[in-house]
């Protein structure tokens, strides 16, 4: 008989690096620096962790076809022979990481793990990242897609459908590029901590049309770390310990995008990973009961649609909700991405889930780096990850909560 | 009476402005050529040319197919094959590739004609395609253009009756290419004309006349190869012909000397505004020389609606500049960026050979959806294997669900075109959209498939479809 993982698992330490272009930093280096300040985040040691799970895509991409291993994290942390999984859910990797490590705890199996999230992207030679290709006839079908060009796809379809404008469209995603980088140039540890102007997002070079430049998150080394305990364990390393409530992970069938009612809009995979997290944390009413998310805007449409996905938003209303009832700032009803997001904070693959944790552990401690980004009263918080692209998506969800 | 049954031509969307070689290379040269896309070559422009040959044919008594080019794309490995994999035919029968000489297309027509006659095929289909390259402002370059054209040939429902030819071989040696050799070499035009195209096509057409005791005044029609337009008119002048109501318009200066299909194509233009009765006559020049004298029938009414070649050239974009030229015609070497390493897989493409050649999808007989690519299990209702049944959705039209202009793909003439295409019937296709205008794409436009070759991955051309704005 399955039992409820609600409160069964806490965090007592995270970590996070600066996010950036880190060219003085290996993997390793950025594994080290996130571990390391939660292990004194926890106040423990090294050797006090008894398993680890690894979320990386592609680990720094030193050779073509070196696959990374859970020795990544064991070599980087001299760690002695102890269980170490290296999990890959492309873009989705960092929050299994976190999942791997509850399940460990709530299975009973360890009493201290260790959860990380790794990206190395930039010593390959190139911005971006590169090419995708999807599953089936991978060298054919599909060839020189990109994931803004994919993304974008959704951006001209929810336009259409919703009857804005090109150019009105333009203008609401580059509204959202403004509020990403005003908490982007808030947040110390954020990749890209410049403010910008709706007019220097409006004429941006374009990346794949209908996105442009600011549309797009940041492409980022950094690492961030959990560590986590039974929940009846927790005050033993810190009172403002912070509970996991629910995940929820949905593959989708992987053909979306190649059915004649898929629309790009609706994205059912993060619809679905939303409502087993809603239902496993025992929320009816997610708008009214979360108090702060943190959304997975690779792009600026991501964040839009996700949110509508979610049950966040009425479909369709974003636009409303953010420009008219402001309901998506640090004050308003519904805090989305104040930690500037992926689009600013940066979105080095397997980190951004484990980095979504972060910002909202340290927000339910009132911990927030710089108090103009500080939201109040933060007791339920969502994170969510995903991978792949509009049609054929691998969303993760996390809710993390006061005890 | 043996012959034609339908024919299709295709010109590549895109036309260079002769003005843009004039600025580059200081000369004097008029008009446009037409310059297939980067992602075209002589076996999908012959694919292309073969769809509309096919409109509404039935396929399955088809029992060969003869693909003629001096410029295949591959040096060993059948062009024909493919091209009958992308047309979906059957599996038995006859496929050959004819090679080597300008007149590869007017022998395979020859060939295909006379297996008709032997009744060793019920009918042939043959295409001619070519996309030569001469060297960067040599007097070629700006002569040289690509196109297409196929001609279905058979005894029944014949529009174009093929009376009798004419056939001359000769060692004459005047344009060629030794086996490395990237472009066209060529000796004196002087000696050309006067010891190789002039003797050899007068004799070839004079030949031909006088067996069927015919004079030039009997022709309504004369569509003959020449290497350029100047040598062109001295034949027409030659043979006596009435430039302005006899002569096939050569369209070097909206088309150029297209090689192999050049002749072809402008049988095409010849018959596609013939009317029954009419009398054509086609000659063509290379290792020798052939004419053909052909009669039009009044099942030409039956075929009016190819695209031949009117059309194909009314339908165009143009480059903008060299620079474009230069990347489709891969004539420098470029920056390689270190992000794109393309992949292929040949056992993966044999495994989907139903939907990559031949872009099968299926329907579902439990809930009736059209979907493509073919699947394990339905899209919709998760149906197995044995509820799916093959179609063929090739020949569907669609309409622009939503797209994208992505910039920052690899691509060798960025942006790449990001579309999802609905289907007439059903079925949604995620493609690249090739032959497009970016400042015109808009939901809902009408779309159509077309074969391109996708990328030369691991040293081989991996071919697939895309889709591209309907053609006018």
């Amino acid at each position: 008989m399955r039992e409820n993982i609600k409160d069964k698992a806490a965090i007592v330490g995270m970590g996070c690096t600066k996010f950036g272009e880190r060219w003085d930093m290996g993997i390793d280096d950025l594994i080290v620096e996130a571990v390391n300040e939660a292990l004194e985040d926890a106040q423990v040691g090294i050797n006090d962790i008894q398993a680890i799970w690894l979320g990386t895509w592609q680990g720094s991409q030193p050779t073509e076809g070196s696959i990374p291993t859970g020795i990544v994290a064991s070599s980087a942390l001299q760690t002695q022979n102890i269980p170490v999984t290296r999990l890959e859910n492309a873009c989705a990797s960092g929050i299994e990481a976190a999942r791997g490590a509850t399940l460990g705890i709530a299975s009973k199996a360890y009493d201290l793990v260790l959860a990380i999230g790794v990206e190395k992207l930039k010593d390959v030679g190139f911005g971006g990242l590169g090419v995708l290709y999807p599953g089936r006839g991978e060298v054919v079908y599909g060839a020189f897609s990109t994931a803004p060009g994919r993304y974008a796809m959704a951006a001209t379809a929810y336009f259409q459908k919703y009857g804005f404008s090109p150019e009105e469209g333009k203008r609401m995603l580059a509204e959202i590029d403004v509020k990403s980088h005003y908490y982007g140039a808030r947040n110390p540890k954020a990749h890209l901590r410049t403010e910008i102007t709706v007019e220097q997002a409006l004429n941006a070079p374009t990346i794949a049309w209908p996105l442009g430049l600011y549309d797009c998150c940041g492409v980022t080394d950094g690492a961030s770390a959990a560590i986590l305990c039974p929940s009846k364990e927790a005050k033993q390393y810190r009172d403002d310990y912070v509970n996991i409530k629910a995940f929820g992970l949905a593959a989708s069938p992987g053909w979306g995008k190649e059915r004649d009612d898929y629309d790009f809009t609706w994205w059912d995979a993060t619809e679905a990973a939303a409502r087993q997290a809603y239902e496993e944390a025992g929320i009816k009413n997610p708008r009214k009961e979360l108090d702060m998310v943190e959304c997975h805007d690779c792009f600026s449409i991501a964040e839009l649609i996700a949110t509508e996905s979610m049950l966040l938003c009425e479909p369709g209303k974003y636009r409303e909700e953010f420009t008219e009832k402001r309901a998506y700032y640090h004050d308003g009803e519904m805090p989305l991405n104040i930690s500037g997001g992926l689009k600013s904070f940066g979105h080095p693959i397997g980190a951004s889930g484990c980095r979504e944790i972060y910002e909202i552990y340290k927000q339910i401690q009132g911990k927030a780096e710089e108090p103009s980004r500080q939201i109040k009263n933060v007791k339920l918080g969502l994170s969510h990850n995903q991978g792949g692209h509009p049609g054929r998506f691998i969303c993760g969800v996390c809710i993390l909560g006061a005890p | 009476m043996e012959g034609i049954i339908s024919y299709g031509a295709h010109i590549p969307v895109y036309r260079l402005d002769r003005k843009i070689l004039n600025e580059v290379w200081e000369r004097a040269g008029k008009g446009e050529k037409a310059v297939a896309n980067y992602d075209e070559d002589s076996m999908t422009m012959g694919v292309a040319a073969a769809r509309e040959c096919l409109k509404g044919m039935k396929k399955d008594t088809i029992d060969a197919l003869y693909f003629a080019s001096t410029t295949p794309p591959f040096k060993e490995k059948q062009s024909a094959s493919i091209v009958a994999a992308a047309l979906d035919l059957r599996g038995e029968i006859l496929t050959a590739d004819f090679a080597n000489s300008l007149r590869s297309g007017t022998i395979a027509l020859k060939c295909a004609l006379d297996g008709v006659k032997a009744g060793t095929a019920r009918k042939v289909l043959v295409v001619a395609s070519d996309c030569r390259l001469a060297a960067p402002n040599s007097a070629d370059d700006s002569v040289f253009g690509d196109g297409a054209a196929a001609f279905l040939v058979g005894k029944e429902e014949v529009a174009v009756e093929m009376v009798g030819d004419y056939f001359t071989t000769s060692e004459f040696i005047d344009v060629w290419r030794l086996e490395h050799d990237k472009y066209t070499r060529t000796w004196e035009d002087r000696f050309i004309r006067e010891q190789g195209y002039m003797p050899h096509l007068k004799k070839s057409i004079l030949s031909l006349l006088k067996i069927y005791n015919l004079t030039v005044k009997d022709l309504v029609k004369v569509a003959f190869y020449a290497p350029n337009e100047g040598v062109h008119r001295a034949m027409a002048r030659a043979l006596g012909l009435d430039l302005k109501t006899q002569v096939q318009d050569p369209l070097f200066n909206r088309l150029g000397n297209i090689g192999a299909a050049f002749a072809p194509i402008l049988l095409i233009g010849a018959i596609e505004e013939a009317n029954p009765g009419d009398k054509v006559l086609l000659a063509n020049y290379g290792d020798g020389a052939d004419a053909h004298l052909l009669r039009v029938t009044h099942d030409i009414e039956g075929i009016r609606d190819r695209r031949g070649l009117k059309r194909n050239l009314e339908s165009k974009l143009m480059l903008g500049n060299y620079g474009k030229y230069i990347k489709f015609k891969n004539l420098m070497e470029m920056e390689q960026t270190p992000d794109f390493r393309p992949r292929t897989s040949l056992p993966l493409l044999w495994r989907d050979r139903q939907w990559v050649y031949r872009f099968h999808g299926h329907t579902c007989k439990k809930c009736g959806k059209i979907q493509f690519p073919l699947q394990q299990f339905c899209m919709y209702c998760q149906a197995g294997r044995e509820f799916l049944e093959e179609i063929n959705l090739s020949d569907k039209k669609g309409t622009l669900f939503t797209f994208s202009i992505d910039e920052r793909s690899p691509v060798i003439d960025p942006p790449n075109v990001l579309a999802a295409v609905s289907l007439e019937g059903g079925g949604r296709f995620f493609s690249q959209m090739t032959d497009r205008d970016t400042a015109n794409l808009t939901i809902g436009m009408p779309i159509e498939l077309t074969f391109r070759r996708i990328h030369d991955a691991l040293g081989v051309h991996n071919y697939f479809w895309k889709c591209l704005p309907a053609r006018s």
